[in-house]
């Protein structure tokens, strides 16, 4: 994440490719190329990423989201629909059904002020679910994304206890079916991956998609560390909030408009 | 309960041990018991040795899902994707369908426990389900949303 | 003189005890099968109750098995030697109760099958893992503390392992109510003070079983057991439930003085319906009005009486549990201060929960494979003196 050149799709290509010689800034060129063609004033996700399928995540990474709640509305439920598909849930919102992500409405008590917004897991940099959890199955990958190893979750649900925003869900029922890329099963503990099985292909989670789709664009993905992309700038140029700030958890899922 | 288990699992492991060694001796004898595997598809050959295999895919399979989970290798080599995607049978499209599938085959016969199909996918991924090229999810997707600020 | 330690008789009344026991401990294993089999799906657990009954039982059992050990340690630690005689019990309840607060504990887990896994993987940053740790360590100590009561070779060091079980016994409670304690996002948690509040209210519970089980066992096996040592004992209790009352009060009273927990103390004093019953009959009128009122009452000294007010410090002390865990999960939480806030995943609202019959019959299968234990254990190895009357503790400790 050393000499990153923006990547705005508008920077000449043939800059990018000539002044930079590590294999990163390579990719990273080519990644350009591609957007390049698609539109104009996009910005290009892949960028920073771009981690051979042998390489492990990095700590130079942190994967983060900002929701930007001024342009989430009108009831749209988008993203619980394209995290459901992409993640095999049922979408069955009783009690004992799993719910990733999940639409919140909030209403100032005093002013009358009303928000949409997703809830989903914070992924916060210092996680009381990887805290509580005995066996190490609640787990932080080195790039931030918070995970369940459910191959030794024990189910105790000591994390769901834990977790200051209900982003976890307890697997009631047997299941099948399954996507492949996304096993999940009866008695292990779950919850919102940042759509870690697409990340690690260069992809923007589900939910991400979804919303600019529809043509909110409230949800923006990318990648905290590196302070040219259009998350960090975006963090550092507006105001945005934690939720639970008060905890201190340093969230890798921030909120602009509450 | 647990006890139990471990003690079936302990002696089913100690059978199929004595039955890989043996088998080469007594194929005759043992046939009958024996499961008869599904043929694999696609790769003439496994990612490695079939005897390799047969001792030690536990292993393999054990290391590359720490690997793949908790640091974020996606190597396919030695993923259990990879095989489910060669040796899913015919008939049922999956490895652990049915008794004569390919994982549920041996694991029955050598009486160990399986517990990867509570939350693994038996069938490889469907060709249809697959997104067509163009949508947001393939390279398009990559697009960062909320980036006309 | 030494006092003479014997096993229980077999006679009907202990089979049939046995029996009973022995079915309630079986229908509670049945039960868990039946949750791992089905998943949680057949429990009343949901995502926002995550733990439930089982739960109760289990936190309650292994509090009070904390507390059972208080009557040796006073023996051995305070050198109460009038105590003496009931270490062996004493410790013996330690073990079986812990035991089946974990039965229950471990049989709710969503893959109880995987226990061997909590037992080799440990994150040490967890209160959980450090729970395992202090539990299995316990039944270690206090089976070594029965050597040093049981065995001449093991009685050299009976003040020091007695010493070390206590030492042991109070950083377990402290690990239990942590368990709580540690849990940031929760309002009703998150209080250095429910550590040594589980401290207090294990020396209640502990002490209202042991009597329980003391008065059972004696009557049961037509032993002497003299109203010397009952008397004091009962006292005891009566200043333990008076602790609990203390403690319980400055909970509560802390949160009433902070704004920001206001909504916490309405639901659970005031509007929290089934919260609010299991608070102010259960744990406050019950757990704490009943047996003090009996045992502070030199009217009421009888033994049916002490059993009325051991019976009501156990059912208080259920009553708590649920109001801590159940209650402390109905409650919504707060995650947006100054927002009314509604969603399709129960937001905002206080979470129902009816527990299922497979959770009910887990948590008192627990209480029976305790008791079990004990009455099974008494009759296999000499845990009980043969007389405890007055006259044989007179002669053994003289009129204090």
């Amino acid at each position: 994440m050393n000499q990153h050149e923006n990547a705005h799709a508008d920077k000449s290509v043939d800059t990018l490719t000539t002044d930079t010689a590590t294999r990163r800034d390579f990719l990273k060129a080519g990644a350009v190329v591609a957007g390049a063609t698609l539109a104009p004033g996009v910005l290009f996700y892949g960028v920073a990423h771009s981690r051979p399928a042998e390489e492990p995540a990095s700590k130079a990474v942190r994967w983060g989201m900002l929701i930007n709640t001024q342009k989430c509305g009108d009831g749209c439920k988008s993203c619980v629909t394209a995290c459901n598909e992409e993640n095999g849930l049922s979408g069955k919102t009783g009690p004992q059904d799993s719910q990733w992500i999940r639409k919140v409405d909030i209403r100032n008590l005093q002013t009358g002020a009303h928000h949409e917004l997703p809830m989903l897991c914070q992924h916060c940099e210092n996680p009381p679910c990887v805290d509580v959890c005995p066996t190490g199955a609640s787990m932080k990958r080195a790039d931030g994304i918070v995970l369940v190893d459910r191959h030794i979750c024990i189910g105790c649900r000591y994390c769901m206890m834990a977790c200051p925003y209900k982003a976890r869900s307890l697997v009631h029922e047997p299941l099948t079916e399954q996507k492949p890329d996304v096993p999940r099963g009866m008695g292990c503990v779950e919850a919102c991956t940042f759509c870690v099985q697409r990340v690690d292909r260069d992809e923007a989670p589900a939910c991400v998609d979804a919303c600019t789709q529809a043509g909110h664009n409230a949800m923006l993905f990318g990648n905290l560390n590196d302070a040219e992309g259009p998350i960090a700038k975006a963090l550092k140029s507006m105001a945005s909030t934690e939720v639970r700030a008060d905890l201190n958890l340093n969230t890798g899922v921030r909120y602009q408009g509450i | 309960m647990m006890a139990k288990s471990l003690l079936k699992r302990g002696i089913g492991v100690m059978l199929f041990a004595v039955g890989g060694l043996l088998a080469p001796l007594s194929v005759a004898q043992a046939g009958v018991d024996v499961p008869k595997l599904p043929p694999a598809k696609g790769a003439s050959k496994c990612v490695e040795d079939t005897d390799f295999m047969r001792r030690n895919h536990m292993d393999l399979l054990k290391h590359h899902r720490d690997d793949t989970l908790r640091l974020g290798i996606r190597t396919t080599k030695h993923s259990l994707k990879g095989c489910v995607e060669c040796h899913a049978s015919e008939k049922t499209g999956s490895v652990a369908a049915n008794k004569e599938d390919f994982c549920v085959a041996c694991h029955s016969y050598a009486s160990v426990k399986l517990d990867c199909w509570g939350c693994h996918a038996t069938k490889p991924a469907q060709k249809s389900a697959q997104k067509p090229a163009g949508h947001p999810s393939a390279v398009s997707g990559s697009t960062r949303a909320g980036g006309d600020k | 003189m030494n006092i003479a330690f014997r096993e229980i008789q077999a006679k009907q009344g202990y089979w049939l005890t046995m029996l009973v026991l022995g079915a309630l401990a079986g229908a509670g294993v049945l039960s868990a099968l039946y949750m791992e089999h089905h998943g949680h799906i057949v429990t009343g657990m949901t995502n926002q109750i995550v733990w439930g009954l089982p739960h109760v039982f289990a936190v309650f059992l292994i509090v009070a098995a904390s507390g059972a050990l208080n009557v040796a340690s006073i023996a051995t630690v305070f050198g109460k030697t009038l105590y003496k005689p009931l270490n062996r019990l004493s410790a013996l309840m330690a073990l079986t109760f812990l035991a089946g607060g974990l039965m229950a504990l471990v049989l709710d887990l969503g893959r109880a099958d995987r226990l061997v896994v909590a037992m080799t993987q440990y994150n040490f940053k967890s209160i959980f893992a450090w729970n395992v740790i202090l539990y299995n360590g316990f039944f270690a100590i206090v089976i070594a503390y029965l050597w040093t009561m049981m065995d001449r070779k093991g009685s050299p060091w009976y003040k020091t392992v007695g010493t070390f079980a206590f030492v042991w016994r109070l950083i377990l409670t402290t690990g239990t109510g942590s368990i709580f304690g540690f849990l940031v996002a929760r309002e009703a948690y998150d209080a250095a003070l429910l550590a040594p509040m589980f401290i207090i209210f294990s020396f209640n519970y502990g002490l209202a079983l042991f009597l329980l089980i003391l008065m059972g066992l004696y009557k049961g096996d037509n032993r002497p057991l003299g109203d010397k040592l009952v008397n004091r004992l009962r006292s005891l209790l009566g200043t333990f439930v008076a602790a609990s009352l203390y403690f319980t009060l400055v909970y509560h009273l802390t949160n009433l003085y902070f704004t920001k927990h206001h909504g916490l103390e309405a639901f659970l004093l005031l509007e929290g319906g089934i919260h609010t019953q299991m608070f102010w009959l259960g744990q406050v009128l019950i757990g704490y009005v009943v047996p003090m009122a009996i045992l502070f009452n030199p009217a009421t000294n009888g033994r049916g009486w002490t059993v009325i007010a051991a019976v009501a410090a156990v059912l208080g002390g259920l009553a708590q549990m649920w109001v801590t865990i159940i209650g402390g999960q109905a409650y919504p939480m707060d995650m947006f201060p100054g927002y009314a806030v509604t969603s399709g995943f129960y937001d905002g609202v206080v979470n129902a929960y009816s527990p299922a019959l497979v959770e009910i019959l887990l948590g008192i299968g627990g209480v029976a494979t305790a008791v079990l234990l004990t009455v099974g254990a008494s009759k296999v190895l000499r845990f009980m003196p043969e007389r405890l009357d007055d006259e044989t503790l007179v002669a053994l400790h003289g009129k204090h």
